[in-house]
């Protein structure tokens, strides 16, 4: 079989790599080449060591973005589980209408960033209208605002994931606990929170990750409004790259820090759960 | 036979009967959201943002206008013909290529597939701003910035979360059938479509859902890469902005519900297997 595999590898693999080849490989090396350099088109780039690090280090606007989305990630992060959870217990307790409720509360995440940055704007403004202010006006409405927005986005898939855990429970487990005597909340926290750690490795993983990246709801809800004060760090490498002339060297620093600040979040995230989670 | 209800049954019915009151007002919550933009899409502009919460009345009632506006102005109906060529095309691509992909370098181990195996896999850890600029650039220069070579740069960016999934279900599955197979005479093209994909049509519609999601909301990559010739939904939608604070609410919100439309209409169509699908995918990813 091996020798006959070894004949088509080409004919398998060949598109997919080339395409990887294209769209990734060549950028992303190209990415951390170019965040060495200075440049207005690739074409043009000069080699200048680490002047555009020292550079994003000194802008104190992307130490902003980095405190507002560090701060947003935690809430949000937080409050997404933590209502997903108390969802997810509400909807196994198998009463009418279960389904439908499902329905109902996973739809907002297939719907794009885009659009739900503007439905919310209109709501947000709709309701800061009563005080005369709009979103704009103070940085905290848009931090709210977006954490209302991804809750909204987020609740219902990670609620899914928590269903999905909460039924897959082995019941033999469930039931000793009943006979030994454990009370409701002492069976959430000692029973079944523990068997859910697979479920919340993972929902932590994808909120977690999706808060660092935010990019579409940011720019359709506020785009860093008031003078970038909710300016999201996604936001604020779109705006030096392409709003700033002669600084997408800088925009490409900040980039890779970006990069090396997600992958290090998420696998530090996923290492430190996966140890958590037991066997029943 | 009728069983005597006991306090405790009374009880646990009451509980039942708030849980259900509880996710009922949550539902209305969370649909809220959508009306209020279905009813503001039948507003003029200006009541749009002085009276977002009221209902229709003889004077801020405009029919049909805002539809009009909007689909005029921001080209709505090419944008979803793009869309929807790019999302078919893409998705259509991306599982057949990936999933031969997956299965060749799961089935033939040595160095060279476990090296690709990695990079793939690792790509899932970069974020997009890190290459946003040098693949729109090589994009650019390859002439790839076209409905068409977008499908292309699609393959290259979605492929390693699609390779991860693939080859996760393709470990689980024995070899011994195609290794049957191919003793009867076929060679691996002939394996694979007609003996491994079947197998794993229900990673097909994982990742196919997944994918459609991602394709079809984005906007950033389309942007940089197409986005001054060519307009999909969100680059549509986010174009009503215009310049400096002149956004025409009454045709942002008629977009909107265009927008959202078709999304529903695929939802109530194929909920069961989106939700399922997305369940998977969060386990398997």
């Amino acid at each position: 079989m091996e020798k006959s595999l070894k004949k088509y590898f080409p004919v398998f693999t060949v598109p997919t790599l080339l395409a990887f080849l294209l769209a990734f490989i060549i950028p992303f090396f190209m990415g951390l080449w170019l965040s060495l350099c200075k440049f207005n088109t690739v074409t043009n780039a000069k080699f200048t060591g680490f002047s555009n690090f020292i550079k994003v280090f000194k802008d104190a606007g992307f130490r902003t973005s980095f405190l507002f989305t560090l701060k947003f990630a935690i809430v949000a992060v937080i409050t997404i589980n933590v209502f997903a959870f108390l969802l997810s217990l509400l909807l196994t307790r198998k009463l009418k209408g279960t389904n439908i409720f499902r329905t109902i509360f996973f739809m907002p995440n297939l719907i794009g960033g885009i659009v739900l940055g503007y439905i919310w704007n209109l709501i947000i403004n709709g309701i800061l209208m009563h005080w005369e202010v709009t979103m704009t006006y103070d940085p905290k409405y848009g931090f709210w605002g977006l954490i209302v927005l991804m809750n909204w986005q987020m609740i219902g898939y990670m609620m899914i994931v928590y269903v999905a855990g909460i039924q897959n429970l082995p019941t033999d487990v469930m039931e000793a606990a009943k006979i030994d005597g454990a009370n409701k909340i002492q069976t959430l926290f000692r029973v079944t929170i523990p068997l859910m750690m697979p479920q919340f490795t993972i929902c932590l993983f994808l909120t977690i990750s999706n808060s660092f990246k935010l990019f579409d709801q940011n720019l359709a809800l506020t785009a860093g409004d008031p003078s970038r004060k909710t300016e999201m760090l996604a936001l604020n490498i779109y705006n030096t790259y392409y709003g700033t002339i002669g600084y997408e060297g800088v925009g490409q620093a900040k980039a890779v820090i970006f990069f090396i600040l997600v992958a290090v979040v998420a696998i530090t995230q996923l290492a430190a759960t996966r140890q958590k989670e037991v066997e029943s | 036979m009728a069983k005597t209800k006991t306090i405790d049954d009374y009880n646990e019915k009451g509980k039942i009967d708030a849980t259900f009151f509880l996710l009922l007002v949550l539902a209305i919550l969370f649909l809220v959201p959508v009306f209020m933009v279905l009813l503001n899409s039948f507003k003029g502009t200006v009541y749009v943002s002085t009276e977002p919460f009221k209902f229709l009345t003889s004077t801020n009632f405009v029919k049909l206008k805002n539809y009009a506006v909007g689909l005029q102005r921001t080209g709505f109906l090419k944008a979803f013909g793009y869309s929807l060529f790019i999302t078919l095309a893409s998705v259509g691509v991306i599982i057949v290529f990936t999933s031969m992909t997956a299965w060749m370098i799961t089935r033939l181990k040595n160095k060279l597939t476990n090296a690709i195996y990695f990079m793939f896999a690792f790509s899932m850890l970069v974020p997009f701003q890190m290459v946003m600029f040098t693949m729109s650039f090589m994009a650019n220069r390859l002439h790839l910035d076209n409905p068409v070579g977008i499908v292309l740069i699609y393959l290259g960016f979605g492929a390693g979360q699609c390779i991860f999934m693939f080859c996760g279900f393709i470990k689980s599955i024995p070899a011994e059938i195609e290794e049957a197979a191919m003793i009867d005479g076929c060679n691996p093209i002939q394996i694979f479509f007609s003996v491994v994909m079947p197998i794993l049509k229900p990673t097909v519609i994982t990742v196919s859902i997944l994918q459609t999601m991602w394709i079809w909301n984005d906007y950033l990559l389309p942007t940089l890469v197409i986005g001054s010739n060519y307009r999909t939904i969100p680059i549509a939608i986010q174009y009503l902005r215009g310049g400096y604070g002149s956004i025409d609410w009454g045709a942002m919100m008629a977009m909107l519900v265009l927008a959202i439309l078709p999304i529903i209409i695929f939802y109530l169509c194929c909920q069961k297997y989106i939700i399922d699908g997305v369940v998977a995918g969060a386990v398997k990813g």
